[in-house]
């Protein structure tokens, strides 16, 4: 059973309190996003269901938004997910190539994860980073102008902590 | 440059401090407003003209006369900064460089409207800007900008930063409401409209940041020094967010009138086509506003020039005019395959829709299916009229908007370049020939 730490505990009674009287479902994405940080880098069942219990609402309450939202992983990923947009002004620059390029050297397609539970490729949608195309995220980094000849040195940054 | 939302950025060397943004004259508006009765601040944002910045251009002033102001529920102010509209990059831009501005304009609106709670709405993939607002707020906090009793006065106010977690609908703003409330960000049925049954049912304002940015100059300096900038129906200044194949993307402030041409080619803005190459398309205000080839991009059908202005990209209507949108400005040169930017866009939206209405449910699918047969080299000169007869089934059809959106892009790219599109469907084999075409060549073969 997932439990946050009591520093963990301390935010989220904070973070609640930030909303209206009896309106606590409204932490409910906040939390989520630190549930998914600190169990495993995804929403488990188990990890969904500790969620439904500290706001009191029904764990179904807990699905239904989890897979609505596409920055919530509802089955493990590596420690690295590279989050490569495709949308509009990232595909002209040429997404497409650097998406091709890191499934070749990863050696995984989009949506999986290597073996060494190292990285997982995600495409995602418009990262609103359009001037500096190709973007790629990496947790909480964008990482601009990801052509094809900038993948190897990504993933040697990533892989030596260099770009955390 | 006329810079009144940019006035005091460095992109480069970003001083986002609270005392660096008082010597900017920072916050000066919240003392001035506080001195003024709500309705009076009301008034000089209605002459100003201001129209909302997220890409429906409804006039900000007339939005707020709309708040429920007989109900005795609290209400509400929430900030969309769920930017997500692709080739839109302007409020991060804003957020990120110069985040005083907007609390300063939240603090004045929220003043205005008789508001003790807002929020911001901010798209969770940008959580480091998060983290720069929720220390800006604090810092402002600390020196009674915001909290209890502002300036002395009874006034009293607090901002929340509301992350969300990866949903272009939810800057649809009934959507953005359920989703604040802690739901999958369904659109609500309207009426009610939010200035009545809003977040919580309350009455409930939601503007866009640039919008709300917008504000402190206009109570500073007055609605009809805001009117003087720009056109008649297109007031004061707009940050266009310029992508694409140009030799200068990034955000660019501007007074509304500005000719298309001259932001293009002006070496002030987007510098140019990359490369040398020729321009052959232009999307105006994000994805779901209608392409415009070159020709149109520039001069209206009539021969005007083209300007970037509410009325003069809308001049045409959707024949051969576009929208102004939320100013996400896509540049395309002659390299670029029509269908394949097409089949891009489709996708999104189809990845993108809430899935609550049939027709946007499976309308944006088939689009989506359509395009990738046409663009792969397995479609049918039959195709292309399907997808004109899909959009007209979309459009017009839905809760939100969201199926205009989803359909305008495909209607416009094949009413323009219906060639392009013939080209796929007669020669399949063609097409298939090629890894990755692009439409120059095969144009040309």
């Amino acid at each position: 059973m997932p439990e946050f730490s009591p520093d963990r505990m301390t935010e989220v009674t904070q973070l609640i309190a930030r909303y209206p009287d009896g309106r606590q479902k409204s932490a409910l994405l906040p939390i989520l996003h630190m549930a998914q940080q600190d169990f495993d880098g995804y929403l488990s069942t188990e990890t969904m269901n500790y969620v439904a219990s500290l706001l009191g609402i029904e764990p179904v309450e807990v699905y239904e938004v989890a897979t609505f939202y596409t920055m919530f992983h509802l089955t493990p990923v590596g420690t690295y997910v590279l989050e490569i947009c495709r949308t509009g002004p990232c595909a002209l620059a040429g997404a497409d190539d650097t998406l091709e390029r890191l499934e070749t050297i990863l050696g995984i397609k989009e949506g999986e994860t290597t073996p060494d539970g190292l990285f997982t490729i995600k495409t995602v949608e418009c990262l609103a980073s359009c001037a500096s195309a190709p973007v790629v995220q990496v947790g909480e980094r964008y990482i601009n102008h990801v052509t094809p000849d900038c993948v190897p040195a990504l993933l040697d940054d990533l892989q030596s902590g260099r770009v955390r | 440059m006329t810079s009144l939302l940019l006035a005091g950025v460095n992109p480069l060397q970003s001083d986002r401090s609270l005392a660096y943004y008082l010597t900017l004259g920072g916050y000066e508006s919240v003392k001035k407003a506080l001195t003024m009765s709500p309705d009076a601040v009301i008034d000089e944002v209605k002459q100003s003209g201001l129209r909302g910045r997220g890409g429906a251009g409804f006039p900000t002033g007339t939005k707020w006369g709309f708040l429920d102001r007989q109900s005795d529920k609290p209400r509400y102010l929430v900030c969309n900064a769920d930017e997500s509209e692709p080739g839109t990059f302007k409020d991060r831009y804003l957020m990120e460089h110069i985040p005083h501005r907007l609390i300063e304009g939240m603090i004045v609106s929220a003043y205005a409207l008789g508001v003790h709670t807002a929020f911001i709405y901010i798209r969770g993939e940008l959580m480091w800007i998060k983290h720069q607002l929720d220390q800006a707020i604090a810092e402002a906090t600390q020196a009674g900008w915001l909290g209890d009793r502002i300036l002395g006065t009874d006034y009293h106010l607090r901002i929340v930063v509301h992350p969300g977690a990866g949903a272009y609908i939810c800057g649809e703003e009934s959507a953005l409401l359920e989703s604040l409330e802690g739901k999958r960000g369904n659109p609500r049925q309207k009426p009610p409209f939010p200035a009545v049954s809003g977040l919580y049912g309350c009455p409930t304002v939601i503007n866009n940041v640039e919008s709300l940015a917008s504000v402190p100059w206009i109570v500073l300096n007055g609605g009809a020094a805001y009117r003087q900038l720009g056109t008649e129906q297109s007031a004061g200044t707009k940050l266009v967010s310029a992508s694409g194949h140009i030799n200068r993307p990034g955000v660019y402030e501007i007074e509304m009138g500005l000719p298309v041409e001259e932001f293009i080619y002006s070496d002030q803005y987007c510098g140019g086509i990359r490369a040398g190459r020729s321009l052959k398309a232009v999307v105006p205000g994000g994805s779901s506003v209608p392409v415009l080839p070159a020709h149109l991009a520039l001069k209206t059908a009539s021969g005007d020039v083209r300007r970037l202005s509410y009325e003069s990209l809308a001049d045409g209507g959707f024949v051969s005019g576009s929208m102004l949108g939320s100013g996400g400005f896509i540049v395309m040169d002659d390299t670029t395959c029509m269908v394949r930017n097409t089949w891009n866009f489709a996708r999104f939206y189809h990845h993108e829709s809430c899935g609550q209405c049939s027709p946007c449910r499976e309308g944006t699918g088939w689009l989506e299916q359509v395009l990738h047969r046409l663009e792969h080299g397995h479609g049918t000169p039959h195709d292309v009229d399907l997808l004109v007869d899909i959009t007209k089934k979309i459009e017009g059809n839905t809760i939100c908007t969201f199926g205009d959106a989803a359909s305008w892009p495909v209607a416009s790219a094949v009413r323009h370049f219906r060639g392009e599109f013939e080209y796929h469907a007669y020669h399949p084999d063609r097409v298939r020939d090629r890894r990755h075409p692009i439409g120059l060549e095969r144009m040309a073969s």
